[in-house]
């Protein structure tokens, strides 16, 4: 099938950019969206053109690094579905397919399709594991953990990191993506003993990024490629409420 | 203080301030009501109110800073969110987003120039000083004639059109601050969210037509003196 593409073009963080035409000639449904990209590089680069930039590694939906805005859509906006895991039978043939890169203040464009994360990293740092030496790995069945509680902490733990939350979100939010590292280790024995400074820190500094502040869209859930509910920003919520006045 | 600066902080004081307007509302409301109940409903009403004496001015000055707290907060808020997102996707698909949630600041500003208009109608009385009850003569128990100010300012389109213009906005207003303060909160467990967010806009649907049909009723003459 043939599509038109209008894909965003940015030479550096200072460049203004913006969107160009290409055609996309000759695409198998079969294909995932990402190799339909490489195909029109290939196209690019033989006409001695620059290939469009973007960010991808596993291609296989674990490492959350693709990140593209398709048609308005953090990732497409398929069901739990990251841009390497969409495919392109999900378009017709004629289509046109506007793609974007993640749009945040706290993400500033390094070129084209590409942003810096780093600040989703630095919220990490301020708090998104125990600092407490917890030993080696401990015997199982050592330290006892309810099932419910242990696949609440899994649901939180399936956040790749992908800052789809944040594109999604009008306000640019990362409070999706903080909540579940939040919430997943207030539930858990190592995670409890610094719950309140977590919460604290890694709010603050979410803020401290340039990250807007949320106000219940919701649509950060949506935009998620692994589902994560935002019961876990409740769970946020009701872990800060436990600091005040402290 | 950390609450009055972090970013969670700041939402929950939106929240409870939120819900302290929703508290108030009701209680106005149900006074409001007491229209229907012809001038020995209202009047009386407005009467005991009066009688609270200096207790009405303590009640004015927390409902001040209730109000004070939910409007610097909202648009303080309001304009950070705008700056983390400079530039705008040249396409951008709401997927369960609402436009009520996207217009929180404008229904909100909205509803802050329909509370100055409101003050200076009834409680104030200088927007139509010919009828407002100060100007009225006292009703036959003796008391400020306050159903004839309502019935005759209602009677004009123009007043009534403000009224309900207001409404819809707190209407808007409600339909997402209703589900979005019990998220704030943290009583979101996940799959009762949805029902909570019905709930919200069925209440918000509530208060529009008991509010609106007080304005509604009176312009249509069912209400008369
Ligand atoms: C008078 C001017 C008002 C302004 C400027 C205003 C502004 C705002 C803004 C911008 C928000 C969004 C905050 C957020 O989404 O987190 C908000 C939320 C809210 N407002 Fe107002 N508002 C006003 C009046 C009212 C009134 C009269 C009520 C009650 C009847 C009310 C109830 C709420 C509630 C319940 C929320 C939700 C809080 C939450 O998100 O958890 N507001 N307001
Ligand atoms: S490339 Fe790893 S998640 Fe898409």
């Amino acid at each position: 099938m043939d599509l038109t593409l209008h894909v965003w073009r940015q030479n550096g963080p200072k460049d203004k950019g913006q969107l160009e035409t290409y055609p996309a000639k000759g695409i198998s449904p079969d294909m995932s969206f990402l190799e339909m990209l490489d195909e029109v590089n290939e196209e690019l680069i033989k006409t001695g053109k620059q290939p469009i930039v973007f960010d991808h590694d596993c291609r296989e939906g674990i490492c959350g690094m693709c990140s593209q805005v398709i048609n308005g859509r953090a990732h497409g906006g398929q069901e739990r579905t990251t841009v390497c895991q969409l495919h392109m039978r999900s378009f017709k043939d004629g289509d046109e397919v506007f793609i974007e890169p993640w749009r945040a203040r706290a993400f500033p464009i390094v070129k084209d399709l590409i942003v810096d994360r780093s600040a989703l990293e630095n919220i990490m740092q301020a708090g998104g594991y125990p600092s407490c030496h917890t030993g080696g790995v401990p015997d199982g069945n050592a330290h006892p953990i309810g099932k419910p509680v242990a696949d609440y902490a899994m649901d939180a733990a399936e956040c790749i990191g992908c800052g789809a939350c944040v594109a999604g979100c009008p306000n640019s939010s990362a409070m999706l993506f903080t909540s579940a590292k939040v919430a997943q280790l207030a539930v858990l024995p190592q995670g409890k003993i610094e719950a309140k400074a977590r919460v604290k820190n890694m709010t603050d500094t979410l803020q401290a990024e340039g990250f807007g502040n949320c106000t219940n869209h919701l649509e950060c859930e949506a935009s998620c490629p692994k589902g994560i509910s935002v019961k876990f920003i409740a769970k946020l919520n009701r872990e800060y409420m436990k600091t005040i006045g402290c | 203080m950390h609450l009055t600066q972090s970013t969670v902080g700041r939402k929950i004081l939106m929240a409870v301030t939120g819900l302290l307007l929703v508290g108030f509302i009701s209680m106005h409301l149900l006074g409001n009501l007491s229209v229907f109940a012809g001038p020995d409903g209202i009047n009386a009403y407005a009467e005991h109110l009066h009688d609270l004496g200096p207790l009405v001015w303590v009640f004015r000055l927390i409902m001040l800073v209730i109000f004070a707290v939910h409007i610097t907060f909202g648009i303080k808020l309001s304009m950070e969110n705008r700056a983390a997102t400079p530039v705008n996707y040249s396409i951008k698909k709401r997927m369960k987003t609402t436009f009520s949630s996207e217009s929180m600041l404008y229904t909100g500003l909205i509803l802050l120039a329909f509370l100055i208009y409101h003050l200076l109608h009834f409680t104030v009385q200088i927007t139509n000083p010919e009828i407002s009850a100060a100007n009225l003569p006292f009703d036959a128990a003796m008391r400020p004639d306050v159903f004839s100010m309502v019935v005759l300012s209602f009677q004009k389109v123009f007043v009534s059109l403000v009224y309900i213009v207001g409404m819809i906005a707190l209407f808007l207003h409600l339909t997402h601050g209703l589900s979005s303060f019990v998220q704030t909160f943290g009583w979101n467990n996940g799959p009762s969210h949805e029902k909570v967010t019905l709930g919200g806009k069925l209440v918000a649907v509530g208060f529009l037509l008991a509010y609106v049909a007080i304005p509604v009723l009176i312009l249509a003459r069912f209400v008369k003196l």
